[in-house]
């Protein structure tokens, strides 16, 4: 390896090491800005300059010089001081000393540095430039005074979001960033580009002069907004939990999150279920738990078991439902499923309803058929993943389903069923030639009647073009919900004989409906009693006969298995609202009451039985390698039809019940069904 | 005799524009005649000589044009190479490259070819300034005229196939830096990029690009037809060959001329322009080579000899050889004021130092040149032209710094003077007002 010497100090580095990378290595810190790792760079901060031999005698900007061997690079040298000072009182001149008033004080980049390298008084005795706010959209609160043109919001908004919508107009001191014509930042992903501003110029529009970094105690936790389980950090402020940052999780997020989990906390909040509700006479009244959990009680003891029935929700965490299912069958019913889309899929082996690939594996695959999905919207994150592949050349994509603006090119194959059983010959030419080819299947293919056979297709599909071989598997399922992988691994499913979800909700088919925090099934028609657990007042407790309020995501430490599989843990960030418990400790309750006590009186002694009983939640943040296993079983031999795949989502933004309470969401809703401002032309 | 180039040795015999400037008129004048023959010789051949030449760029920069050459990649592997033309000329002051597309366009075109074959380019872009709009027919007119003559193009009479592009910018200074070029070529904005790599390994659309002045172009048919020893023995050694020289400002007779290199300042001035407004004597100072050089005293353009390493160690430059002459009517702190005005103006806001340095620099001088300032100012402007100066990703931070630095270092004592009658006439200094905090 290469040696360079960073202050006289011999360090080795990697081949292709940036001068900056090799200064962090042997430990000397370089100030920045607008350089980042996940990013290209752009060199125009100019605060990372320092002193490199042999080289021009003038300081050299490292985060875009190539280290070379026998390189001294210096950075403690007068020089450097001198051009660091330089640069730090250039970006102060025109910066507003807005600090007190600034929502990314105290976690400024530019206040940090300039404590080491700023000037204690200003020698700019000019007026400072102000310059117009602009509109960027229901995420992005813009205050362009205080930008320093480091154009990382440039660059990640036309680099990882794959939307140009972010420029820089103008030249020189009236160089601005902005969007074209006020245009709102059509991404998914547009929040990070105000973790990403290193000043104040972008902070996040909900949240502003919500609370001050300094205030807030900081939970480690993951994301249930969709079925990535992103790493989060949640940000609580008393019983609130003010705001959701990401965590880097290589294998998962790396260190971006969508604005559906980031921004959807408001929704924490509103309509919450914080007192039991018992319905008596047509009206909901408020209850106590006693009374509640009695009324509940009776009712399952006096039904017949096969007329009882539980559907699990999308946010469900793993000891939840597993002690759901451990009561009904106690019970002595076999009515239980976690699919409220009714998707086709569960039973056998596990690897039929994973992410086998794995998220980080799919930028590795050389050719990938989506069946049924839009990951844009479905999983923004992913989408990112695979525009990384097919910007560096790897993959090539094809799409069968809704034709939908995905930020990289794709081969369009055809809308739905008939697709799916005859493929183009050029399509199957280009995954039979592929090393490492990959199938992603959405909701939208395996719910309906053609989805067992959709599945088996593609089972079979898989199996003939190598899509699962040794050392790679890319069979890939991608859910929606971020219990489903967890219920499905758990058996949360019909057990012998018993009903499916979408059979549960129909007229007659159930006397006792128990719903744990399952909202997005339509359960009217079902004349059954209805007992709601959940967190929000939407519309599972709208039709309830009970309401038992539980715990919200950031309101449980749970159990959460990911798409591909990967079992991760949350953190209670702030307790329950009200009266509100944490819903294992409710189902316990109720367990006792119905004389079928639950053998675990903690967590702890839940989890246990939960591992026990299935041993692949004992693992946390593991991922399985890849396995051979048998696709071509998967699914059902069927008439594929002519079915035309609809969207997942109906409207990203509004897929569960905490998603509909949140303000933040209803506007980026509303923003993404109004109609495109164009400009007069 | 006038000056010190003879006429029989001047490369741009139409100059002025008294001569037919087509193909036939240029044919006349020696352009394309015996360009086949030379190209027969090989690129190592053409490369060496203008190496012997002593040639330097003549765009600003002055480095050595068959160095340049010689940096790109020996073999065309997987990628095209190209040759680009500056002809983004757009320093104040300087205003060669215009007459040599206006009046004899086929020595460039001519140039071009040759320097195409020598590094293996078929293509050819000629990135014109925005404003250049007659300059832009004429070439166009010119590059028909070679085509239809199978000069150039596929299948031509000198069997290198070979296609130029005139492009026509959209007049912003920054884009004659040459990888803002490129980019600017490429369609997008024209931000200079980081360097390295540099053009030779990755330039235009990523592939191996030299980008050359218009007049390093132009002169190079000529300079192979005659000799790298006729062009080498004009000037000093590391200094060679003839350059036209651009004189504005307070002279008689503000003219282009084609001189050769080393030529004294004085001399030139004299000999070509009539000598200075009111006489030698009257001179306050000169800017010899662009707006960006640090301006010369007069006792400086007493001894200054027009070439690189003479006006270097003055702590000026040649730069493009564009003399800007002022006497002593000259406000020199108002002047120096409207060129940073210019730098501010055209900074291409990329990096820090030169979008915000730019403009205090040139505030600050805007209140000098009225005398509205402290004289503590005067260390804190040269202060801050430092802090640009060597820190920027371009040259133009260097640009924009060192005519400030040339005012502060020679005419210190002006911008004092205007201080102390402006503090005069308002009666006794006050000190600055300051807001109640």
């Amino acid at each position: 390896m290469p040696v360079a010497k960073v202050n006289g100090v011999e360090i080795e580095f990697e081949p292709g090491m940036t001068v900056l990378q090799v200064a962090e290595k042997a430990g000397q810190e370089i100030p920045r800005f607008c350089y980042h790792e996940r990013l290209s760079i752009a060199g125009n901060c100019r605060m990372c300059l320092v002193e490199v031999k042999p080289g021009p005698p003038k300081p050299q900007a490292s985060c875009a010089l190539p280290a070379a061997d026998g390189q001294e690079i210096f950075t403690n040298t007068p020089m450097v001081e001198k051009a660091r000072k330089g640069v730090m009182e250039f970006l102060l001149i025109n910066h507003p000393l807005d600090c007190p008033i600034c929502d990314q004080g105290g976690e400024c980049d530019l206040q940090d540095q300039s404590m080491y390298f700023g000037r204690d008084a200003s020698r700019y005795a000019e007026n400072k430039r102000a310059v117009e706010e602009k509109h960027m959209g229901p995420t992005i609160k813009t205050f362009m005074t205080r930008c320093i043109q480091c154009t990382r919001c440039v660059r990640f908004i036309t680099e990882v979001a794959g939307v140009p919508d972010i420029g820089m107009i103008s030249r020189g001191e009236s160089a601005e960033i902005t969007t074209y014509l006020e245009k709102s930042v059509d991404s998914e992903l547009s929040g990070n580009v105000n973790d990403l501003c290193p000043v104040g110029a972008l902070t996040h529009r909900p949240w502003q002069f919500h609370y001050r970094p300094w205030e807030l105690k900081k939970t480690e936790t993951i994301d249930v907004m969709d079925a990535l389980g992103s790493n989060i950090r949640a940000d609580s402020r008393g019983a609130e939990v003010m705001r959701v940052l990401p965590r880097v999780h290589e294998g998962i997020n790396e260190e971006w999150l969508s604005d559906r989990s980031r921004y959807v906390v408001d929704g924490l909040t509103k309509r919450r279920l914080d007192r039991p509700w018992v319905r008596e006479g047509g009206k909901l009244r408020p209850a106590t738990w006693d009374e509640a959990l009695g009324v509940v009680a009776g009712k399952l003891k006096a039904t017949k078991p096969e007329k009882i029935g539980a559907i699990a929700g999308d946010l469900q965490d793993a000891e939840s439902m597993k002690a759901t299912l451990d009561l009904f069958r106690a019970l002595g019913s076999a009515n239980t499923d976690c699919r409220q889309d009714g998707a086709a899929i569960g039973g056998g082996e596990r690897e039929g309803w994973l992410f086998n690939s794995g998220l980080a594996g799919i930028e590795n695959a050389d050719a990938i058929l989506m069946v049924g999905v839009n990951p844009r919207v479905e999983a923004p994150l992913l989408n990112a993943r695979i525009r990384k592949g097919w910007l560096a050349g790897r993959t090539e994509v094809m799409v069968i389903g809704e034709q939908a603006e995905l930020t990289y090119g794709y081969q369009y194959l055809g809308a739905g069923t008939k697709t799916v059983g005859k493929l183009p010959k050029a399509a199957m030419d280009v995954l039979t030639r592929a090393e490492r080819p990959a199938i992603i299947v959405g909701s939208a293919a395996l719910t309906g009647e053609t989805g067992p056979a959709v599945l088996g297709a593609l089972g079979k599909l898989a199996a003939k073009v190598g899509v699962v071989a040794d050392g790679w598997n890319g069979f890939n399922v991608l859910h929606n919900a971020a219990a489903r992988v967890g219920g499905l691994d758990m058996g949360f499913v019909p057990g012998q004989g018993g009903l499916s979800a979408v059979e549960m909700v129909q007229k007659g088919a159930l006397d006792v409906l128990f719903l744990l925090g399952a909202d997005e099934i339509d359960a009217s028609k079902s004349k059954a009693f209805k007992i709601y657990l959940g967190s929000h007042g939407d519309a599972g407790a709208h039709g309830a006969d009970v309401i038992l309020p539980g715990a919200a995501y950031t309101e449980k430490s749970g159990l959460y298995v990911n798409t591909e599989g990967r079992v991760q843990m949350t953190e209670r960030v702030v307790f329950p609202k009200g009266e509100a418990k944490e819903d294992w400790a409710i189902l316990r309750a109720l367990s006792e009451r119905v004389g079928q006590t639950l053998p675990y009186d903690s967590l702890n002694q839940l989890r246990a039985k939960l591992m026990a009983d299935h041993p692949t939640f004992g693992r946390v943040d593991y991922l399985a390698p890849a396995r051979v296993f048998g696709v071509d079983k998967l699914g059902a031999k069927g008439d594929l039809g002519d079915v035309v795949f609809a969207p997942a989502l109906k409207d990203p933004y509004l897929t569960n019940p905490i998603a509909r309470a949140s303000e933040t969401m209803a506007e980026l809703s509303a923003q993404r069904s109004a109609p495109q401002l164009m400009a007069a032309e | 005799m006038v000056g010190i180039l003879e006429d029989k040795d001047r490369i741009f015999t139409n100059l002025y524009g008294f001569h037919d400037w087509t193909l036939e008129g240029a044919k006349k004048r020696g352009a394309w005649n015996a360009t086949a023959d030379m190209l027969a010789l090989g690129r190592d051949w053409v490369i060496t000589n203008v190496k012997n030449s002593g040639l330097r760029g003549r765009g600003g920069a002055g480095f050595p044009t068959g160095l340049k050459w010689s940096f790109m990649p020996k073999e065309v592997k997987d990628r095209p190479h190209y040759l680009v033309v500056n002809a983004d000329e757009s320093e104040p002051g300087t205003c060669k490259d215009r007459e040599i597309m206006r009046h004899d366009p086929h020595l460039l075109i001519e140039g071009c070819l040759i320097a195409s074959f020598a590094m293996q380019a078929h293509a050819c872009y000629i990135y014109l300034r925005g404003e250049y709009v007659l300059e832009r027919e004429r070439m166009e007119a010119a590059v028909k005229q070679a085509y239809e003559a199978k000069l150039i193009g596929k299948n031509n009479v000198h069997g290198w196939d070979f296609d130029v592009y005139i492009h026509h910018g959209a007049g912003a200074y920054i884009c004659g830096e040459e990888t803002a070029l490129l980019e600017s070529l490429e369609g997008k904005k024209g931000q200079p990029r980081l360097k390295p790599p540099f053009p030779a390994g990755a330039g235009l659309y990523g592939c191996p690009t030299t980008v050359n002045n218009v007049e390093s172009i132009a002169v190079v048919g000529t300079i192979l037809r005659r000799g790298a020893e006729w062009f080498a023995g004009f000037g000093r050694p590391n200094n060679t060959g003839t350059k036209i020289m651009s004189i504005s400002g307070h002279v008689n007779r503000p003219c282009n001329v084609e001189e050769a290199m080393s030529i004294p300042l004085r001399q030139l001035i004299e000999d070509h322009c009539g000598g200075v407004r009111g006489g030698w004597d009257n001179l306050k100072a000169i800017i010899p080579g662009g707006s960006s050089v640090p301006l010369i005293t007069r006792e400086m353009s007493e001894a200054a000899l027009m070439d690189f390493d003479s006006l270097r160690d003055m702590k000026s430059g040649l730069g493009t050889a564009a003399v800007i002459v002022m006497d002593q009517s000259t406000d020199l702190v108002r002047a120096i004021a409207r060129i940073s005005y210019f730098y501010k103006h055209e900074s291409c806001g990329q990096c820090t130092p030169c979008r915000e340095g730019t403009g205090w620099m040139w505030r600050v001088l805007e209140r000098m040149a009225v005398g509205d300032a402290d004289p503590s100012e005067i260390d804190l402007l040269l202060d801050v032209a430092g802090q640009v100066e060597g820190h920027t990703i371009c040259a133009l931070g260097d640009a924009a710094a060192w005519p400030v630095q040339g005012l502060i270092r020679h005419f210190r004592h002006e911008i004092e003077d205007r201080i102390t009658s402006y503090r005069n006439a308002r009666g006794a200094f006050a000190g600055h007002a300051i807001a109640a905090e």
